[in-house]
């Protein structure tokens, strides 16, 4: 385990097509919104949540890789995890300070699920013990452009009771937005993850995870997505050598014909414009094309 | 207070969670002291300083939306990783986010397009060192905060709401605040800071804006 040596951020862009990202549960599952500007909205737990899936299923048996916040549907998987847990028991028994144990919970958290060594979890029934703030900060996604969502009518050849037999046929609806194109912001802290112990080797498997996370969350509701590109910002050492807002403000993302609806991800152009700004050492990387 | 700093901060939302609404949150209207300390904090800290918060400029109206989350109900509880460890086996420590019972669905009341100007400064504290010279510290944290460097990427009040920073060098670079937020306001009794040192205590003050400006009582006149 190689430790982070090195600030970053990084831009996502992802689409989707015919779906419903994110369902909003103030409003009857439409699309989220932002009310004033309409572009649509992706909260960071809907997308943390696609990554621990991603993780869980590349990683599942792998020890250190157990995700902690589990959706229910791989509850046998679980009980296959081992892991080795000598000398955490030790430490646990032996120390006789209380900070130290719950420094050892701590750990013991960290080191064994990514979730808790990435995003951070609250461990505490106490106060103050064994809170983990994560190393890596995810905010809202955003869509370039309004989203328009439309309501889908749409029936089934069955009723669900026996009374209803006479109907023949149920309604139902579907929330979808035609296409979306959105971006969303990440930071990750070298120094936050020193003390949570998130790697160079979970950094490499946290950008996989971005750029795949949707090939394994194919569903009924949500269309096609697929994260289409992924810049990211390598600051020269741990703290960080420029400000994340100015580097966010290097990718600029537009609609190549303002008049006409998007539908597709080539609709856009995505300039990368390190020119005007100076950068201070930042490495801008195209993850696709490393 | 030539040793004090002025820091704007901005983003998209911000949620400075009241205590007495947090299990479906709404935040207060403009950000608290104990928030813009954990800003500071955020790019440049040492256990040899405190950072004391002394004005919080307003720079942008105040304006609230609304949005709902599945969030999950509890916390790991210290136990169970107690006795997962010493059950050497991890089978019993998930949570399933799925379950009815561990999800809940809350609305929170957050800010939108909020911008902050944060005057602050700091004293030396009993972990001071002789090379704990205030300058250092002073440097450390203008250099930090001019050249965008921070220890973790600082947010509004909760981790998804992060904050872009810049260092304002000079005070008649503040920017004015809107003219929207011209006169008196009061904002009532606003969460100061918690007093970690004594069981979490926290403490209160009148917070009122004069033209945009809270103006914050030092801990002499809160802790009476």
């Amino acid at each position: 385990m190689t430790a982070l040596n090195n600030r970053y951020e990084f831009v996502l862009l992802f689409d989707i097509k015919d779906g419903n990202p994110n369902g909003d549960p103030d409003a009857g599952n439409m699309p989220r919104l932002d009310p004033e500007t309409n572009q649509g909205l992706v909260t960071d737990v809907c997308l943390k949540r696609k990554i621990r899936n991603y993780v869980e299923l590349t990683q599942g048996d792998n020890a250190g890789y157990a995700i902690y916040m589990q959706e229910k549907a791989v509850l046998n998987n679980q009980n296959k995890l081992a892991y080795e847990a000598q000398g955490l028991k030790h430490v646990a028994k032996k120390l006789p300070n209380k900070a130290e144990q719950a420094q050892s919970l701590t750990k013991f958290m960290c080191d064994q699920f990514f979730d808790v060594r990435t995003f951070g979890a609250v461990m505490s029934t106490e106060v103050n013990t064994g809170t983990v703030r994560g190393a890596v900060q995810i905010a809202f996604a955003r869509s370039i452009d309004p989203v328009f969502p439309q309501e889908i009518s749409i029936t089934r050849m069955a009723v669900t009771n026996e009374k209803d037999v006479e109907k023949e046929r149920t309604m139902g609806r579907k929330h979808i937005i035609p296409y979306g194109l959105y971006r969303v912001h990440g930071f990750i802290s070298a120094a936050l993850a020193e003390k949570t112990g998130f790697s160079e080797e979970d950094l490499e498997l946290l950008w996989k995870s971005l750029t795949e996370m949707f090939e394994h969350d194919h569903s009924a509701a949500r269309g096609e997505m697929a994260s289409q590109k992924l810049i990211i910002f390598k600051h020269a050492d741990k703290l960080g050598s420029a400000p994340a807002h100015k580097l966010f403000d290097l990718i600029k993302v537009t609609a190549k014909n303002p008049d006409v609806p998007a539908r597709h991800f080539s609709d856009y152009n995505v300039e990368i414009n390190p020119e005007n700004v100076s950068i201070n050492g930042v490495e801008i990387i195209d993850y696709a094309n490393v | 207070m030539s040793k004090g700093i002025i820091l704007k901060v901005w983003g998209d939302n911000a949620c400075f969670t009241r205590p007495e609404m947090k299990v479906e949150r709404v935040s207060y209207d403009v950000i608290t002291p104990s928030a813009a300390r954990g800003i500071v904090e955020a790019i440049h800290w040492k256990p040899a300083i405190r950072w004391i918060i002394d004005r919080i400029h307003v720079l942008n109206p105040i304006c609230f939306e609304n949005i709902r989350r599945n969030e999950v109900a509890d916390m790991i509880s210290q136990d169970k990783v107690k006795q997962a460890m010493n059950r050497g086996n991890l089978s019993e420590l998930i949570y399933h986010v799925d379950d009815g019972k561990n999800r809940q669905q809350r609305a929170a009341v957050i800010l939108k397009n909020v911008c902050y100007v944060i005057e602050a400064h700091f004293e030396l504290t009993e972990h001071a060192e002789a090379s704990d010279n205030e300058g250092k510290h002073i440097d450390m944290f203008r250099r930090r905060a001019r050249n965008g460097q921070c220890f973790y990427q600082p947010y509004l009040g909760t981790r998804e709401f992060t904050a872009n920073f810049e260092l304002i060098e000079d005070r008649t670079a503040i920017p004015r605040c809107h003219e929207q937020l011209n006169g008196e306001k009061d904002l009532g009794w606003m969460l100061w800071d918690i007093d970690f040192k004594n069981g979490m205590t926290p403490h209160f003050f009148r917070a009122s804006m004069t033209n945009g400006i809270i103006t914050i009582p030092s801990q002499k006149e809160i802790i009476l």
